[in-house]
């Protein structure tokens, strides 16, 4: 795992070295006198060699410091840690909204095999997985934002309540998008579990197959899909991307789109590590959370 | 000679017949919506009824009619033919970012589960970077500092977008090389090359053929997106994710510009995942139709 993050942040670093002809000079759009552009490369040690300028990016990332703005002249940091509050709750919103949809979903796909219910839900979810959540959003936004007028149909609002009705739209856009491939997942995990010995002994046990599914199958599922949840979240920072940006919502994603408008590319560097190290975390606690679901992981 | 040629493509016809007959319903109805829609898109100049370039002022922000069956957008362009136009470009963007990487992803794959050793090791090592990234946001990146453009998605999506491939295709082979054919194969003193691609490869692709169907859609909404996003396919050119961002600034007084064209992107997408998931059932891996 250090190896990733290290090898993310080359990455990251390295990207910029590849931009054809100086960034400085583009950032600034060519409007630059060379002594201008000569200041700047020495005040961020650009005329330094590579390798050093490498390991004092990393010892500087290390410390939380993802240098600076050349744009909006603030450090890479503090522009993050502005914007993480408003992602970060996107994010766990359509996590929770998705696992809402996925879970009946599943269970009810699996229990019925190859039965119709099991096809709708199956076609349903190609659908759902072929709809662009850009356009999804702009179809929940004519819907429920202008026609309804049960949401409003952009911003993040003022104060945790404010926040919810704020999201409600992009965490569903996204769920839309992220709970077929869950539920498909999911659905095989299940019927991985419904196979397995301990089942036959339940059932044989006299055991209603309602509380065999939710006692039983569910709980043995439940490990699965926090995989498959890890897995995907690369897919959910994507989706977010684009939602907070059709939302203009003010977090990472919509600050991504930005700062490629305007080739800030401290900014953008410091986006990639950051969303990576997302990705990370994210697949180290669910590591964690299959400890805390299945004890038996320890053993093995 | 000609009774010759008859009996092969009779012999010929009966297979293909034969197969089909095997064929899920779902791969049947996949495979007609998308060969509907890609023809469509190769007849574009026959079907549109008007050039999609064509701005005619006095017809804008017309609703579907008999005239323009899905209306016109802001600029008096014929919707239609746009949307028919945007099959040559969405497809043949969606189907050559999926099957080029494809080809070397599985190649990388497969050589790396059959030799092992330092080579698995460093490919492996390089997937796990790559794969610590959101797809999107690589991608985005990488258009940052090549600039937008249809020739520059390609270049970062070849980049980026082997990972899975060679992922499945490795795992499978770790299964398939310690299997007695492989090594009868190796007791004859067949090369590396012959082995993997000749005997192995044909036993491991098919994963990577059903990934490739949800991986083709959703490359097409990547290049939908990144057009969305002024990151891709530059207007006036009639792209998908082009002109449902052209409609977003009118959604409220035109709701067919950006929803129209976004439901024929649904259409072909489903078809894809179809396909997929019939492609699994004929190859018995029911689990994984969608990624």
């Amino acid at each position: 795992m250090a190896l990733v993050v290290l090898g993310v942040t080359l990455v990251a670093f390295l990207s910029v070295q590849f931009v054809p002809g100086d960034p400085i000079r583009i950032m600034l759009h060519g409007r630059a006198t060379d002594e201008v552009v000569a200041a700047i490369h020495a005040r961020l040690g650009m005329d330094r060699p590579l390798y050093e300028q490498f390991l004092s990016f990393l010892w500087n990332a290390v410390q939380g410091d993802l240098g600076e703005s050349i744009i909006q002249q603030a450090p890479v940091t503090a522009i993050v840690a502005e914007r993480l509050e408003a992602s970060a709750f996107l994010l766990g919103y359509a996590t929770l909204i998705t696992v809402v949809f996925t879970l009946p979903l599943a269970l009810v796909a699996a229990s019925r095999k190859d039965r119709p219910v099991d096809h709708v839900i199956r076609v349903g979810g190609m659908i759902g997985f072929a709809m662009p959540p850009f356009w999804m959003g702009l179809l929940l936004m004519l819907l429920f934002g202008l026609t309804l007028g049960w949401f409003p149909i952009a911003g993040y609002g003022k104060g945790f309540f404010r926040h919810i009705v704020h999201l409600t739209l992009p965490s569903l856009t996204i769920a839309i998008f992220l709970t077929p491939i869950l539920v498909q997942s999911l659905r095989s995990a299940m019927l991985d579990v419904m196979t397995a010995d301990y089942i036959e002994v339940a059932r044989a046990k006299g055991l209603s197959e309602r509380r065999i599914l939710m006692k039983h199958v569910l709980r043995n599922a439940l490990i699965p899909t926090i995989t498959v949840l890890a897995v995907n979240i690369g897919w959910l920072l994507s989706g977010a991307v684009i939602v907070e940006y059709v939302f203009s919502i003010p977090g990472l994603g919509s600050l991504l789109v930005r700062a490629v408008g305007f080739r800030d590319y401290p900014v953008i560097q410091g986006l990639a590590v950051v969303f990576a190290m997302l990705v990370v975390i994210v697949n180290l606690l669910a590591d964690l959370a299959y400890i805390l679901v299945d004890r038996r992981v320890l053993r093995r | 000679m000609s009774t010759y040629t008859t009996a092969s493509s009779t012999l010929l016809s009966t297979r293909i017949s034969r197969e089909m007959a095997l064929w899920p319903l779902s791969l049947k109805i996949g495979f007609g919506i998308v060969g509907t829609i890609v023809v469509a898109g190769i007849l574009a100049p026959v079907i549109a009824p008007y050039d999609p370039f064509f701005q005619d002022f006095t017809a804008a922000l017309v609703p579907p009619n008999l005239e323009h069956p899905l209306g016109t957008d802001m600029l008096g362009r014929d919707i239609f033919s746009r949307v028919l136009y945007g099959i040559r470009i969405d497809m043949q963007i969606g189907f050559l970012t999926t099957y080029v990487p494809m080809i070397y992803g599985v190649a990388l794959g497969a050589a790396a589960g059959y030799f092992g050793g330092w080579f698995d090791t460093v490919v492996m090592r390089v997937l796990d970077i790559a794969m610590a990234f959101p797809f999107l946001v690589l991608i985005i990146v990488i258009l940052s500092i090549l600039g937008p453009g249809v020739q520059n998605i390609y270049i970062a999506v070849f980049l980026v977008a082997w990972t899975m491939y060679a992922r499945l295709a490795r795992a499978e082979m770790l299964v398939e090389r310690n299997k007695d054919y492989i090594l009868a194969a190796r007791a004859l003193g067949y090369g590396s090359g012959r082995i993997i691609f000749r005997h192995a490869l044909p036993n491991i692709v098919n994963s990577s053929i059903v990934f490739s169907m949800a991986d083709f859609v959703l490359n097409i909404l990547l290049v939908s997106g990144l057009s969305f996003l002024g990151l891709g396919v530059q207007p006036p050119a009639p792209e998908w994710g082009a002109m449902i961002a052209e409609g977003r600034d009118f959604i409220f007084q035109a709701w067919w510009i950006s929803t129209l064209p976004g439901l024929v992107l649904v259409l072909a997408g489903t078809g894809l995942s179809l396909v997929g998931d019939g492609l699994a059932q004929r190859f018995g891996q029911r689990q994984q139709a969608l990624l």
